[in-house]
C-alpha cells in the first residue's frame, strides 16, 4: 500500500507580528514549521503503514527551504519525500496549487501506484481547506473530507471505511481506493522521532522536482497565471473608533459594580437588560 | 473601512478588468441552501441576507439552490429561502441526494451553474460547504475565496470583493476573482447577520434533474451517528457568553466563570490555550480556529484579546473585558473594561448581576 501525504511548510503564525506603525507583516525571524494539521495526516498514514505495511511518501510544493519540512517528516518515519519547486509556481492560489500537487502525485504513482492521498484539514497560513478537495477532483479520486478515523482498510478489494465528521453527527462512509482523505485532528498526535529515523532524515536525499519532473504539462495552469483569484488589498483590522470605557471599581464590591457598570450598561442597552432578566435564573 | 498597507502590491490593477465576452452571460447571485435532518442550516439564511445586498447592488436576482430528497421538506426550504430574501430557487430533488455525498452534490451543483450561469455563488464554510465548494470550484476551474468575513462588489468590474483574515488572522486581505465565473466564496456561520424573516415574500421554483444512478456513485453511506445534542454546547447561537482565558490561571478558577454564566443563563467559552490545556472542551473555543459567535453580551475574563480570538467574537453587541493589565489589547475593542484581578471581580460581578436582575424582575 502506498500513501502520499501532502504537507506544507508554513510560518509559525503564533509568532507573526504586525508592525504597529506601518501595519506590515514582520516576517524576519519567524520560524517555519510543518503545518500542524498536516502532522495529524502524517501520523494517521504512519499508523496505517504500521498496520498494513507499505510506503509513505511525503510531498510538498514550495520554495527550496521547504525541504526542511520534508526532512522533519522523514524523521517521524516517512519513507520518501518529494519537493516540487519551480519559479513558475510562485503566486499559486488553491486552484493552481491543486494542479501542481495532482501532477506530482501522478508522477509519484509511476514508481509505485498510489492507494491513498492524505492532506491536513487546512493550513494555518492559507487556511482554506480547499487544496485537498481540489487535488481529489483533478485526480478524479473519491474525496472524503474531515475524516476523524479510518475504520478499516481492505487492501484486497481496494475498499476503505472511514468516519467523517459532518454537521450534527458522524457519517460512516465506504469507498474505493485510490481516494483522497483530509484528516482531522483526534487522538492521532504525532509520535516522537526515533534516533534511527533522525539519522536517516539527516542523510536522506530528498527528491527535488522542477516543473518538468513534476509532470506539469500546462504552465498556464500554475502560479499567478493559473490562479483565478488575486489579492487586491491587504490591510490591518480597524481598531474600534472608541476604546473600552474603563469602569472604576476600586472596591470590587458588588454594590459598586451595580452602579458603575450595570446601571450604565443597561441604561444604554435596555433591551439587553430585558433579555437577561427573561432568561436568567 | 480599514487602512490600506503596503504588505502586498495590489495585483488587480495590472490585470485586465474587462470580462471576456463568454463570461458576460453570467448573471445573478446564488446561495447554496444547506440543510440537515429537516432544517436549514442558519448560515444559509445569513448568506441569503448578505446575498440580497449584493444582488441589489448589482441589480440582479438572488437565487437559493436547494438540493435534497423529493418531498415537502425540500420544497418548504425554497419558501424559507424566499422569506429570507431569495427571488427564485433552483430545486434538484432526487433520492440519491438524501444524505450528503460529495459526488452527486458536486454534479448537481456544477450542472446547475453551467446551465444557468450565476456570477456569484456563496456557500457556508461548514464541513459540508467546504467539501462541496472546493470540489465545485475545481471542477468549474474558477476561483474560490474561503472563510470570508466581509463581502462587497466593485460595480465597475462587476467583481466580488471578498475579504478574509490572512497570516493567522493578523491581517485582512481582499480577494477578487477576475475573468472567471462564477466567483465563489464561503462564509462561516454567525459572521453575517441573520436577516429578518418576511413570510409574505414568495418566488418561483425552477426544477432540475440530477441525472445519476446509484450504481455510478462510488462512495456509500453506511451509517449516520448523530451527535448527542444535549451535552453539546451551541456557542455560535448563544445570546450571552462568559469566556475565560489563560489569565484564569487554573482550571478550578473556571468555577467563577460558570457561576456568572449560570446567573445569566449564558454559555461558557474559552481561548485556545485554555482548550489546549484541556480545561474545557474544543467545542467551547472561540476564535479563528474555533467558533465564531455573535452574542448580545460577551464577557471576557483573563483574555488578552489576541487577533485570533478577536475575529471570533468581534461581532458581539456588547463586550465586557476583565483584565489586570490596563494595556491588554482587549481594551481596544471591548465596550466596557474593568482593570483588575478576575478572581475577585468575577464573584462581585456575579453578585451585582444577581441583585440587579432581582430588582429588574420585580419592576416588571
Ligand atoms: C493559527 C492560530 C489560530 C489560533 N486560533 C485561536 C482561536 O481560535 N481562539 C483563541 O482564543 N486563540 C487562538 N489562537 C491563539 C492566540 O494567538 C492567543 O495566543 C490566545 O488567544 C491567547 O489566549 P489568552 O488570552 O487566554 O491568553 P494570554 O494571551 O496569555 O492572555 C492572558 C491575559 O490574562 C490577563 N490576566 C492574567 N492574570 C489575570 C488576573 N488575575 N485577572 C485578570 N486578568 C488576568 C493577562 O493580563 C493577559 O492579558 C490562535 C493562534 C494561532 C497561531
Ligand atoms: N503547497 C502545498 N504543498 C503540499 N501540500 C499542501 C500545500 N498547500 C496545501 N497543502 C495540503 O492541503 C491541505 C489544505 O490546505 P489549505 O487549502 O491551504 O487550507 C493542507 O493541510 C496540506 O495537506
Amino acid at each position: 500500500m502506498h500513501i502520499v501525504v501532502c504537507i506544507k511548510q508554513v510560518p509559525d503564525s503564533a509568532q507573526i507580528r504586525v508592525h504597529p506603525v506601518t501595519n506590515t507583516i514582520m516576517r524576519q525571524g519567524v520560524p517555519a514549521i510543518v503545518n500542524p494539521y498536516d502532522l495529524y495526516a502524517l501520523e494517521e498514514a504512519l499508523r496505517l503503514k504500521d498496520q498494513y505495511g507499505g510506503r509513505v511518501t511525503v510531498l510538498t510544493m514550495g520554495p527550496p527551504m521547504a525541504e526542511a519540512a520534508l526532512r522533519k517528516a522523514i524523521s517521524y518515519g516517512a519513507d520518501d519525500a518529494v519537493l516540487v519547486t519551480d519559479r513558475v509556481f510562485a503566486g499559486s492560489d488553491t486552484l493552481a496549487t491543486s494542479y501542481a500537487l495532482a501532477s506530482a502525485i501522478s508522477q509519484i504513482s509511476k514508481d509505485m501506484p498510489v492507494d491513498l492521498v492524505f492532506t491536513g484539514k487546512q493550513t494555518i497560513d492559507g487556511d482554506t481547506a480547499q487544496v485537498g478537495p481540489g487535488v481529489a477532483k483533478r485526480l478524479d479520486m473519491q474525496l472524503l473530507t474531515y475524516v476523524s478515523k479510518v475504520r478499516s482498510l481492505d487492501t484486497e478489494n481496494d475498499e476503505i471505511v472511514v468516519e467523517r465528521r459532518s454537521e450534527g453527527g458522524v457519517q460512516v462512509l465506504k469507498t474505493s481506493t485510490p481516494c483522497l482523505i483530509t484528516v482531522l485532528e483526534g487522538n492521532n498526535e504525532m509520535r516522537f522521532a526515533t534516533m534511527a529515523n533522525m539519522f536517516r532524515a539527516s542523510r536522506y536525499p530528498v527528491k527535488i522536482w522542477n516543473k518538468d519532473e513534476a509532470g506539469i504539462e500546462d504552465v498556464t495552469k500554475t502560479g499567478l497565471k493559473g490562479s483565478p483569484t488575486v489579492v487586491s488589498k491587504v490591510f490591518a483590522p480597524t481598531p474600534r473608533a472608541v476604546k473600552a470605557e474603563i469602569i472604576q471599581c476600586e472596591s470590587n464590591e458588588p454594590g459598586d459594580l451595580s452602579v458603575t457598570l450595570l446601571a450604565k450598561m443597561f441604561n444604554k442597552h435596555p433591551k439587553l437588560e430585558k433579555e437577561i432578566a427573561k432568561r436568567a435564573v | 473601512m480599514s487602512e490600506e498597507t503596503e504588505a502586498k502590491k495590489p495585483a488587480a490593477g495590472k490585470r485586465k478588468l474587462q470580462l471576456d465576452e463568454s463570461l458576460l452571460g453570467y448573471k445573478g447571485v446564488w446561495v447554496f441552501v444547506e440543510h440537515e435532518r429537516g432544517a436549514i442550516h442558519p448560515v444559509s439564511l445569513e448568506l441569503l441576507g448578505e446575498g440580497r445586498k449584493l444582488a441589489d447592488m448589482l441589480g440582479v436576482e438572488l437565487a437559493g439552490v436547494v438540493m435534497g430528497q423529493p418531498g415537502d421538506t425540500t420544497r418548504s426550504f425554497c419558501h424559507e429561502a424566499f422569506f429570507h430574501g431569495a427571488d427564485l430557487c433552483y430545486l434538484v430533488e432526487d433520492p440519491l441526494l438524501t444524505d450528503y455525498r460529495n459526488e452527486p452534490y458536486t454534479k448537481g451543483l456544477t450542472d446547475l451553474v453551467n446551465k444557468y450561469q450565476p456570477e456569484i455563488l456563496l456557500l457556508g464554510a461548514t464541513t459540508l460547504g467546504r467539501d462541496l465548494a472546493g470540489s465545485v470550484a475545481t471542477t468549474l476551474k474558477t476561483g474560490l475565496t474561503a472563510d470570508c468575513t466581509e463581502l462587497n462588489v466593485d460595480l465597475e468590474a462587476r467583481s466580488l470583493l471578498a475579504t478574509r483574515p490572512t497570516f493567522g488572522g493578523s491581517l485582512l486581505c481582499t480577494i477578487q476573482t477576475l475573468n472567471y465565473r462564477p466567483q465563489m466564496a464561503t462564509v462561516r456561520p454567525r459572521v453575517m447577520a441573520m436577516p429578518e424573516r418576511d413570510a409574505t415574500r414568495s418566488g418561483r421554483i425552477v426544477e432540475d434533474k440530477l441525472g445519476m444512478v446509484e450504481s455510478s456513485i462510488i462512495t456509500k453511506v453506511l451509517e449516520f451517528i448523530p451527535d448527542e445534542m444535549q451535552d453539546k454546547p451551541q456557542l455560535p447561537f448563544a445570546d450571552i457568553i462568559v469566556s475565560g482565558g489563560r489569565g484564569m490561571k487554573k482550571p478550578e478558577n473556571f468555577k467563577l466563570i460558570w457561576d456568572l454564566a449560570n446567573v445569566l443563563g449564558a454559555e461558557v467559552g474559552a481561548t485556545r490555550p485554555v482548550v489546549q490545556a484541556g480545561w474545557l472542551d474544543l467545542e467551547r473555543q472561540v476564535g479563528q480556529s474555533g467558533k465564531t459567535v455573535r452574542p448580545k453580551l460577551y464577557i471576557a475574563a483573563g483574555i488578552s484579546g489576541a487577533i485570533q480570538h478577536r475575529v471570533g467574537m468581534d461581532a458581539s453587541d456588547v463586550i465586557i473585558a476583565i483584565n489586570n493589565d490596563p494595556n491588554a489589547p482587549i481594551f481596544d475593542f471591548a465596550h466596557y473594561g474593568i482593570v483588575g484581578n478576575a478572581m475577585t471581580i468575577l464573584p462581585a460581578l456575579t453578585e451585582a448581576f444577581k441583585a440587579h436582575l432581582a430588582t429588574a424582575r420585580k419592576a416588571g
